[in-house]
């Protein structure tokens, strides 16, 4: 524990490199976190840009990128997938505001394992470092989809990136670990380290998803790090694993990744409910609408979750009886999860709501993911399904999940508790200039695209040129529209980051509980010093007590005596 | 100025900090060897050649080497009742007792593997032998660290320190026997 005490837990000054780029304080591996993602989110935007660009314009120089050749259009789309899940998603949702929130929210100075949470984040740095690697080795990054399927992942005589596709690999696997790690970090802490008085259901609604997230991904992903094993065999020594030729079988793959690749969905769902709950109680200022429904609905989920991943594999050859069964429970998950929605609104109702920009976000999450499950209902159900198929609408389907989860939903968050993390507000205005330039050019780029699915249209294809079916005057109109909807999206970013980081350092100075919240994290300083509190907080209340009936102020923090 | 966090001394469970967390990562190891041994055990269903490839596996060394590892736990189990009872010094010689074991295991996998490989299957020789190699081989990467793990943990032990910890890498250590019981009827057993 020495070197912890000199680096983490003194009194004295620490030199930069202590601070923060070796800190094992939960709150800097949060920002590392964060601002990982954040630079993997901007490279994930720009592969977008450059193959929609392709998309809608094919064969043009597009700017800033240049010619965009059918390797590179593979492996553009496929780096695109696995970064935005995997090196954005992933790290923001659960890793950045977990290893910012629960030691705060829970009334705590840290993580248990303070040295294990700062090798999680450096096995992830890792990981980031490999996967940018692997996109210029010679041969190019891999372009067989983010789901690897083999035999096209698994020989490089088909897929012509050798090393590309080892090393995206190896980054993937490299990444799983630090989860792992950091999911261990999570759980334990939660389960142990709450503050003196905090109950099971006085835990905030949002550090139970993160754990739950936890769980689900350390159940799920198991089977996945063994077939990744097995496919780095199958790369680089030979072996057959998914080789039908050699007695392999590679719908195994399928089963391995997709028995995680479901669940992943819920991972990173549920702490992005979360975030929503917790914005959408402190700006509604109304207790949350059934605080235990939404608990148990979020476990319901995630068992559920473990049944239903072969309904992406309906066309895959599966025996008909089982796509009978997969279609049932596909439809099922959306009973529990359609609760969650019917406890968010009713949370809305009748109350006070404070539009300020986390409320936007928040509230434009529960639209746009709507959207979302309601069109997954087509695809869980195996009849339309073999219609729907690999086409644009399952396209549309998954980023109008994705795009609330990794994008609306964290917005949400970080303009929520930006003045904890930084001590200064963000601007209003500008924030409210973001939003409406991401959600309005968000729904632009994907209606088209789902009708563009519904038309028939096919997914990973380089140049629809080539066929006549889908070159149409119209159709092509439809990939333009979505496109240019997709670069003034990625523009209208261009306000947040300037907002982002000009109040970090020239905002107007934020108070202790700028948002009167009652939860942990604004008991402490904005921004909360090593250690966090000054004395250590003890909970005495459920986290949502707001207007509670005969109090002159409408909130009720956890740790106030009565 | 103390090393600890706060965080890390709280038990609002009951369990201590450090045990829980070993059970966590039991829990993730367990669908790890979960889903490795599931693809095994379909894959052996669905064709018949494979046991005619498990017919070459050696019972005998394989039969030995659970006697080996299944003593080592035993040494793991008197480490932990001398750290228990404070013992250092004992806990210290029945640590790398589990040590040895685990050298022994890896010693007698190495000449088995050797005599295989020299026999002409190997990993590629035919999906059996490559699950074999695999399965086996993230075993023995466990019992690797197993080792590596408790000889670190034998310095602290030999002053007195962290004897909690015997507790915890004896509980790791049971669970690399579990896989290894495992994995022997369904390598070595079933022909």
């Amino acid at each position: 524990m020495g070197q912890a005490a000199a680096s983490g837990h003194g009194h004295h000054e620490l030199s930069f490199f202590q601070k923060y780029l070796f800190s094992v304080d939960h709150k800097v591996i949060g920002m590392q976190y964060l601002f990982t993602g954040m630079v993997m989110a901007l490279l994930g935007g720009f592969f977008a840009y450059a193959f929609r660009m392709q998309l809608a314009f094919p064969g043009m120089d597009v700017p800033l990128f240049g010619q965009v050749s059918p390797v590179e259009y593979n492996a553009l789309i496929t780096n695109h997938g696995t970064i935005m899940i995997f090196w954005v998603a992933m790290p923001v949702l659960i890793a950045a505001f977990g290893n910012y929130l629960i030691p705060l929210m829970i009334g705590c100075d840290d993580m248990v394992f303070p040295r294990i949470n700062r090798l999680s984040y450096q096995i992830f740095l890792l990981s980031a470092i490999v996967l940018l690697v692997s996109l210029v080795v010679p041969g190019g990054g891999f372009g067989g989809a983010w789901t690897a399927y083999p035999p096209l992942s698994a020989n490089s005589e088909y897929n012509l990136t050798k090393l590309g596709s080892t090393l995206w690999l190896i980054a993937v696997a490299l990444e799983f670990v630090a989860f792992l790690l950091g999911g261990i970090n999570f759980i334990t802490t939660v389960m142990n380290s709450r503050a003196p008085g905090m109950k099971m259901y006085d835990i905030p609604i949002v550090i139970w998803m993160i754990v739950i997230a936890s769980i689900l991904f350390m159940a799920s992903v198991g089977p996945l790090v063994a077939g990744a094993v097995m496919l780095l065999f199958d790369q680089t020594i030979g072996t057959g694993f998914f080789d039908p030729a050699r007695g392999g079988d590679p719908v195994l793959w399928q089963h391995l990744f997709w028995f995680f690749g479901h669940p992943e969905v819920y991972v990173v769902l549920l702490p992005a409910m979360g975030i929503v709950a917790e914005v959408m109680c402190v700006f509604a200022r109304k207790k949350l609408f059934g605080y235990k429904t939404v608990l148990y609905t979020a476990i319901a989920t995630g068992i559920l979750s473990f049944f239903v991943w072969a309904h992406h594999q309906f066309v895959s050859g599966i025996d008909p009886r089982m796509a009978n069964v997969f279609t049932v429970t596909t439809v099922l998950i959306s009973v529990p999860l359609a609760e969650m929605m019917f406890v968010y609104i009713a949370t809305l109702f009748g109350a006070s709501i404070e539009f300020k920009t986390p409320m936007l976000w928040a509230l434009a999450f529960i639209t746009e993911f709507l959207l979302g499950g309601v069109t997954g209902i087509f695809l869980g159900a195996s009849g339309a399904d073999i219609y729907f198929h690999d086409t644009y609408f399952v396209l549309a389907h998954f980023h109008y999940t994705f795009v609330p989860i990794a994008i609306i939903a964290v917005f949400a968050g970080l303009y929520m508790w930006f003045p904890k993390m930084f001590g200064r507000y963000m601007s209003e205005f500008w924030g409210k200039v973001h939003f409406w330039l991401t959600v309005i050019p968000f729904n632009l780029i994907f209606i088209p695209l789902f009708i563009l699915g519904a038309s028939g249209q096919h997914r990973r294809i380089y140049d629809f040129t080539k066929f006549p079916d889908l070159a149409t005057a119209g159709l092509q109109s439809l990939r333009q529209i979505a496109t240019v909807a997709l670069v003034v999206m990625l523009l209208g970013q261009i306000p947040f980051l300037i907002n982002f980081f000009y109040s970090m350092f020239r905002g107007k100075k934020a108070e202790k509980n700028p948002w009167n919240a009652n939860t942990l994290e604004w008991v402490a300083p904005s921004p909360p010093p090593h250690g966090n509190f000054a004395t250590m907080p003890e909970v005495y209340r459920g986290p949502y007590e707001y207007s509670v009936e005969g109090r002159a102020s409408d909130f009720w923090p956890q740790n106030e005596k009565a | 100025m103390s090393s600890v966090p706060i965080a890390t001394t709280r038990s609002a469970t009951g369990i201590p900090t450090g045990k829980l967390a070993v059970w966590w990562v039991l829990g993730s190891e367990i669908v790890i060897f979960g889903g490795l041994l599931a693809c095994y055990l379909l894959f052996r269903l669905m064709y018949e050649g494979w046991g005619v490839q498990a017919a070459y596996t050696n019972t005998t060394l394989g039969t030995l080497n659970t006697f080996v590892l299944l003593t080592s736990s035993l040494f793991a189990v008197l480490a932990h009742y001398y750290a228990e009872r404070k013992e250092a010094h004992k806990a210290f010689i029945n640590l790398w007792l589990t040590i040895g074991g685990a050298l022994t295991f890896l010693g007698i996998k190495t000449y088995e593997w050797g005599t295989e490989i020299a026999h002409g299957f190997t990993i590629t020789s035919h999906p059996f032998w490559s699950f074999y190699y695999t399965a086996a081989g993230i075993h023995a990467l466990h019992v690797i660290a197993g080792a590596i793990i408790m000889a670190i943990i034998s310095l602290d032990v030999l002053k007195s320190k962290n004897l909690h910890r015997v507790e915890l890498i004896g509980i790791y250590w049971h669970f690399v026997d579990i896989v290894w019981i495992f994995l022997f009827p369904l390598l070595y057993i079933a022909k």
